[in-house]
């Protein structure tokens, strides 16, 4: 533990700042409050058809959007879309409860794990889904390895209407009561990977999935 | 990196005569410019939301200490590690001294311009270990053994040709022998060969766009997914961010993550927003076992009690370079180290020392759209003054200009002096400049001659004409 | 009503003093000129010589607190005086005191006739195209955009074009166009393609400094594009020589 440097910049900063010791008591109890009221500031209006934003912004982002009534037309969804553009039925899906209870075909290859080099389609749920932005949020854990969203070339999205929010600050809100720990990793994924650093032109499929497909289920 | 930011009025010149650049360039600022003009005329809460992001930098600024104590306790408690580092030199030892104890032979870097900033690459590789820069416009770089010309955008000074240049000349070697002219392909064939170094790195180093106190998270903000390889694959992640970067809870860090992809390239959110806490916990199937967070201060800590604190309040979205013609007309290499533009050319002189960088608070004209743009609301041309005040202190403006300022300065003191030398002056040049109304030549203006001419005076003053007009009487 | 001339406009284009006194004199004022007055101190202020940037705004404040306005033909100058005197004194409460009671009256002169005078249009003719360039200084620091083509909007027979990018600097800068001459060619060259672009015959602005760098550019190009202070239209006296021409022009 480097204590030296750190003790230092920490008086450092307390010179800066006009002060020689620690903050006093009245203060830090002040900044406590400020924590722990976890205050929202100004949010853009979100109209009340958060499922129709939703499905929006997520186009606008160049995600493909199909929606079906039930889990039950999930596999139909899934498999059309990876027949369509060429895919074998071979994926990766994370051991996720909700995709569990999902009759998928016997003709899919289905392995529940995290991603390697070799997998071109992943299978993932989400922890949920942002109306204002079109975002997917994805939290790591034992249902949800993180690399089942970056490396393959395919990841396909099965999303619950209840699970879309309409502003980014509901899923912090969702998180603090659904679950204990923060995890390792929270992704916020917004569109297929893409770059522009060639000649400022944007092409999708940088390093992450070339294409993100979301299944969105009504019910 | 080493410092040549005293080059700049040669680099300059140079590179407004550089056709490549030039065409790169042109095609950057349009974009960047027009693409976030939209997003905020969409974003109607845009100005509030402007006044919001100052008040919660200014409010943890100056509870810096307190926040950063937070955010360390925080990291701790999620099975992080959190290092302090004062200089440059000591954050590069800790960063190797953590690749050395794992034994560490390949490290993947996602951007980080505090990584540029502390050169932790050279660093690195005379440690013995390998450095691949997976962020494309960094890799470009790298290939080019260059620093990056914008915050944002390490490449936007190469054309498309140039990349295909580097790409055949440096990945024959991993059995790639076309010559890949289009971008799909230019982007796939560099997807293709970054692959195998993600999946073998046993140390991944990103940055941070924000701290957050609250949780003991980093944040970075990206396109290209390589962050985030960067930051799952290997065993061992490492964080490199600044001091300034904290925030306070999550509710904080969202209101200003609202302003940074559109400011910076128009998009609402980017494709990836990635909070890390900790490493990997017991239940998860992938993820780092190590993670470490390297704080440092190298000068925040001083620029915190002076007059340049508001520039702490940055956070590198890089619109003002987009919007600073003198950036648009140079690029950024002219500037010479790792920052450009304006919000380059205040924290460079201050980083590395004025007199290795006074020519950049200089090459402005305070024409103030930087500030403008600045969704931080940071007065740039205010410190832009405040660093020619201390160039002027410091006896580092030039000679001939302290002279001739000193000539200037004291007939404008001595009204009754320099109105009838001005007079002698004024009519002299309007009698030689009659014919033509202005001067191709003028002794002491060439920089003013060189490239454009000198309009003639019309031959009194207006103090002289008003004065022989019976004081505006006879008018 | 005291007129501030601006150092540029007392050496350069005196035409431009004579036509902001015509229009303050239409807006029922009488200007006098103190004869104290060199310079608003712009130059020695942007070059961080804090210390006769004091001396000179000292002269500029014991030679104009006696009026009731002050205004000048000039967005920079009239910046200088109204935004940056008052944070020079910063260790002297009495003069700070006496910056910021001048400050609160002064004005740039087009910005003075529509926001003071409520006046929205002027007595002149022009039979001619003209395009607007925003200064920086005016634009930024003095909100200044609609009032000068509000006014030019009543000059009889005028057409106005917009140039692209009207409010992206020219590259004049004070000494900045000669500490780097070749970025503020680079400038003035993107400034001149956008005012031949508009189709104008003539380009006006607020600012001596900007003209200059223009016309001066402009002619170095062989351009025949005319370029006047935007005073010397609205005050009808813009039937003089264009800056930068000789008696070869007519």
């Amino acid at each position: 533990m480097n204590n030296s440097a750190r003790d230092q910049i920490l008086s450092d900063i307390r010179q800066a700042l006009n002060r020689t010791t620690s903050l006093d008591k009245s203060v830090s109890a002040a900044l406590e409050t400020r924590l722990a009221a976890h205050s929202i500031h100004v949010q853009p209006v979100v109209e009340t058809d958060f499922v129709s934003r939703f499905i929006a912004k997520s186009k606008a982002v160049a995600s493909t959007v199909a929606t079906v009534p039930s889990l039950a037309q999930v596999p139909e969804a899934v498999t059309q879309y990876l027949t369509t553009s060429s895919q074998k039925l071979e994926v990766v899906m994370a051991p996720d409860p909700l995709l569990d209870g999902i009759d998928w075909p016997a003709s899919m290859k289905i392995e529940r794990r995290q991603a390697r080099r070799q997998d071109v389609v992943s299978i993932t749920g989400v922890f949920a889904a942002i109306a204002e932005t079109g975002t997917l949020v994805l939290l790591s854990g034992a249902h949800s390895p993180t690399t089942l969203n970056f490396l393959p070339d395919v990841h396909i999205v099965i999303v619950r209407r209840q699970q879309i929010v309409t502003h980014i600050e509901d899923v912090w809100r969702r998180m603090r009561s659904e679950v204990n720990e923060v995890p390792r990793t929270i992704n916020f994924i917004t569109g297929p990977s893409r770059t522009a650093d060639i000649e400022q032109t944007i092409q999708l499929g940088a390093h992450g999935p070339r294409s993100l497909h979301v299944v969105l289920v009504e019910n | 990196m080493k410092v040549t930011s005293q080059a700049f009025a040669t680099r300059a010149v140079a590179a407004l005569k550089n056709v490549d650049l030039q065409r790169a360039m042109a095609k950057a600022k349009g974009g960047f410019i027009d693409k976030r003009r939209v997003a905020i005329e969409a974003l109607p809460e845009f100005e509030q939301l402007r006044s919001v992001a100052r008040e919660i930098k200014e409010h943890t600024l100056s509870h810096l200490d307190f926040y950063l104590e937070r955010f360390e306790s925080q990291v701790i408690a999620s099975g992080g590690h959190v290092h302090w580092a004062r200089t440059a030199a000591e954050a590069c030892e800790i960063v190797v001294d953590i690749c050395r104890r794992v034994g560490a032979r390949s490290v993947t870097k996602g951007k980080s311009m505090v990584g540029e900033e502390i050169a932790i690459n050279p660093a690195l590789e005379n440690a013995g270990l390998e450095v691949i820069e997976t962020d494309l416009g960094e890799y470009i770089i790298q290939l080019a053994k260059e620093p990056p010309s914008h915050i944002i955008a390490p490449a936007v000074h190469k054309t498309r040709e140039q990349v295909t240049d580097l790409f055949q000349e440096h990945h024959s070697r991993y059995g790639y022998n076309q010559r890949v002219t289009e971008i799909p392909d230019i982007v796939n064939e560099a997807r293709q060969v970054l692959r195998d170094a993600f999946l073998s790195a046993d140390v991944g180093i990103t940055g941070a766009n924000f701290l957050v106190a609250e949780t003991g998270s980093t944040i970075i903000v990206t396109n290209e997914g390589n962050g985030d390889l960067t930051n799952t694959l290997p065993g061992v992640h490492i964080v490199t961010a600044s001091i300034e970067k904290v925030v306070p809870t999550l509710e904080d860090v969202t209101a200003i993550l609202r302003l940074l992809a559109r400011s910076a390239t128009g998009q609402e959110m980017s494709t990836y927003t990635t909070f890390s806490t900790g490493p990997r916990r017991s239940a998860d199937l992938d993820g780092p076992k190590e993670f470490h967070v390297l704080l440092v201060d190298n000068g925040r800590s001083q620029m915190l009690g002076n007059e340049f604190r508001e520039m702490l309040r940055c956070i590198r979205c890089g619109a003002c370079l987009n919007h600073c013609p003198v950036y648009s007309s140079v690029g950024g290499h002219a500037y010479g180290w790792v920052y450009s533009g304006p919000m380059g050319a205040v924290l460079t002189p201050l980083m590395v020392g004025l007199e290795k960088a006074n020519h950049l608070p200089n090459a402005c004209t305070l024409n103030g759209r930087c500030e403008q743009v600045c969704p931080m609301s940071i007065p740039l041309p205010k410190m832009l003054r405040q660093l020619r005040i201390r160039e002027f202190e410091q006896r580092l403006t030039p000679t001939r200009m302290r002279w001739g300022l000193s000539i200037w300065a004291y007939l404008a003191r001595r009204p009754h002096l320099y109105q009838p030398v001005m007079s002698i002056v004024v009519r002299l040049l309007e009698i030689l400049g009659r014919k033509r109304g202005r001067f191709r030549y003028l002794p002491f203006a060439h920089g003013w001659t060189k490239v454009r001419d000198m309009p003639a005076p019309q031959g009194q003053t207006f103090q002289q004409a008003w004065r022989r007009s019976g004081d505006g009487s006879r008018l | 009503m005291g007129l501030f001339v601006t150092c540029l406009v007392d050496l350069f284009r005196p035409n431009v003093g004579f036509a902001a006194v015509k229009l303050l004199r239409a807006a029922g004022y009488d200007v006098e000129v103190p004869r104290a007055q060199t310079c608003c101190g712009q130059p020695a202020y942007n070059s961080g010589d804090l210390k006769n940037t004091r001396e000179i705004a000292k002269q500029v404040i014991d030679a104009f607190e006696e009026f009731d306005y002050v205004v000048a033909p000039s967005g920079s100058c009239a910046g200088m005086l109204k935004l940056h005197y008052p944070k020079l004194f910063a260790s002297d409460a009495g003069w700070q005191q006496r910056a910021q009671a001048l400050a609160a009256r002064c004005h740039e002169l087009v910005s003075f006739i529509t926001d003071v005078c409520g006046t929205d249009s002027v007595d002149a003719s022009f039979d001619h195209s003209v395009t607007y360039h925003d200064s920086c200084s005016g634009l930024r620091e003095l909100a200044i955009h609609a009032q000068p083509r509000q006014l030019l909007a009543s000059v009889r027979n005028l057409r106005l074009s917009e140039m692209q990018d009207a409010d992206v600097c020219c590259g004049f800068g004070g000494t900045f166009c000669i500490k780097y001459p070749e970025i503020s060619a680079r400038m003035v060259s993107d400034k001149m393609a956008n005012t031949e672009a508009s189709g104008a015959a003539n380009v006006l602005g607020g600012d001596l400094g900007c003209l200059l760098n223009i016309a001066g550019g402009l002619k170095r190009h062989g351009s025949k594009i005319k370029v006047y202070h935007v005073a010397e239209v609205l005050a009808d006296m813009a039937d003089v020589r264009a800056i930068g021409e000789g008696e070869d022009s007519e």
